[in-house]
């Protein structure tokens, strides 16, 4: 130490096993398996729960008790269930993707204007063209807010893996609180801030332009058509 | 398990007893500081996105990388429980401030608009009709601080504070589950215990919602 280049401008911190592009990537990999893990569990139970109404119990506690459960401690858990590694790791972060996905895929498909189930009943849809035509699109903006709770909940956590001998961005804050280079800390602590920051504006984009217009209202002359429609907060499901 | 906790029962009770007032003061603060912000967000109705932007902001900074910093910020030592404390303030705040201003946005126009017929000023109409009406869609934000706060303590046991987190960092130390079990099931139990006093609060406080279930 002694330099007083800032951690992030300092060219050798940007190449290597440690450098900080790196980490992103490998921050930016458990991410995505744990996101894709906790969705392909997730979201078909959540989608029949909430297509048929059976177990709804299960889909709205699934949200209080997923975040109820600590972080770090799950993490710890089972790792020391089942030593060090990927795998644990995995499993405690998929956990932590599935309750908000599990609750806003319910919360959204229940949400949906019953009139308008009807009379895609009505009109001879089957019941799979029923839930992929017409429950769907019109859950979708509920459900991809479960989505941008969920990545980020995973981007945290990812952080947090550090702790327990991973990779990831979670690596500039773990090492460098142990050797008390404040320097490191403080660049870790503004790449995932940065990084999680830019992930929720990023799917709150693809939340724009995916979601039907007819549904989102965007593109709409008449100003307050849909203002009055109550916002259903995927943060409180 | 059963062992541990009986050969360690003091370590773990001044654990829960750091954990609890780690949780608890930041919900204090954060929802007291955000009836003032998010009745600006209704008030000006400007401000309301803006307000959701910021939150969303605020509210997705991961945990461990705001309580490493904030000593920075605060010129507070690393292992000061401040840093806790601003931190899962700022988290509630950040959730608070607009669940309030969603709350108060869904209270019916023709109930405020006879308040104001009945002579009520803005003051009063805000806090004899409007906030009591709001407060079921409140109490849900409460709910939700509450838990997320309880369980976000304990990631301050990488930095050194985190009441039931230091019996995680401990058992992964010795590589021995029980001390993190222990830790687990108490944050769970301390979260569900605080989940349902904040419900029955919200039973008598809010007596005409009973009828109708609003959480789907």
């Amino acid at each position: 130490m002694g330099d007083d280049t800032p951690y992030l401008l300092d060219g050798t911190h940007w190449s290597g096993p440690t450098g900080i592009p790196h980490l992103l990537l490998a921050h930016l990999g458990y991410t995505g398996v744990a996101l894709l893990c906790g969705i392909a569990i997730a979201l078909p139970v959540g989608l029949y729960i909430g297509h048929t109404g059976r177990g709804s119990f299960l889909a709205i506690n699934a949200g209080n008790a997923g975040r109820s459960l600590p972080t770090l401690g799950l993490l710890m858990l089972m790792v020391t269930l089942m030593g060090l590694g990927f795998l644990p790791v995995l499993i405690a972060l998929t956990v932590l993707v599935i309750p908000p996905i599990l609750t806003t895929t319910y919360a959204g498909l229940r949400n949906v204007d019953r009139s308008a189930v009807d009379a895609a009943v009505g009109m001879g849809m089957r019941p799979w063209q029923v839930l992929w035509r017409v429950e769907v699109p019109m859950a979708l903006p509920v459900m991809l807010g479960g989505l941008r709770s969920a990545a980020l909940q995973v981007v945290a956590t990812a952080t947090v893996a550090a702790s327990v001998g991973l990779s990831g961005l979670g690596r500039l804050l773990i090492d460098g609180l142990s050797v008390n280079d404040y320097g490191r800390v403080v660049a870790g602590a503004v790449v995932v801030a940065v990084l999680a920051i830019v992930l929720d504006l990023g799917l709150g984009l693809v939340q724009r332009y995916v979601v039907s217009p007819g549904v989102s209202g965007r593109g709409l002359r008449r100003r307050g058509a849909r203002a009055s429609a109550e916002r259903l907060d995927p943060d409180l499901l | 398990m059963i062992d541990y906790l009986s050969n360690n029962s003091d370590v773990v009770l001044a654990a829960l007893r750091q954990h609890v007032p780690l949780a608890f003061l930041p919900l204090l603060i954060g929802v007291v500081l955000a009836l003032p912000v998010g009745y600006l967000g209704v008030r000006f109705g400007w401000l309301y996105h803006p307000l959701l932007n910021a939150s969303g902001i605020v509210y997705s900074i991961p945990s461990l990388a705001l309580f490493v910093t904030l000593p920075y910020v605060l010129g507070t030592r690393i292992l000061s429980p401040v840093n806790i404390v601003v931190a899962l303030s700022l988290y509630t705040l950040a959730l608070m401030a607009r669940t309030v201003a969603d709350g108060l946005r869904s209270v019916d126009a023709s109930l405020t608009e006879a308040a104001t017929a009945m002579g009520y000023r803005r003051t009063r109409r805000l806090l004899e009709v409007e906030l009591p009406l709001a407060l079921p869609v409140v109490l849900a934000g409460v709910r939700v601080a509450a838990v997320s706060n309880i369980s976000l303590v304990s990631v301050g046991a990488l930095i050194g504070v985190g009441g039931l987190g230091a019996l995680f960092t401990r058992g992964f130390q010795l590589f021995y589950p029980a001390p993190i079990l222990v830790g687990v099931i108490l944050s769970v139990l301390l979260a569900a215990v605080t989940d349902l006093v904040i419900v029955s609060i919200q039973r008598a406080v809010t007596p005409w919602s009973r009828a109708s279930a609003r959480r789907a």
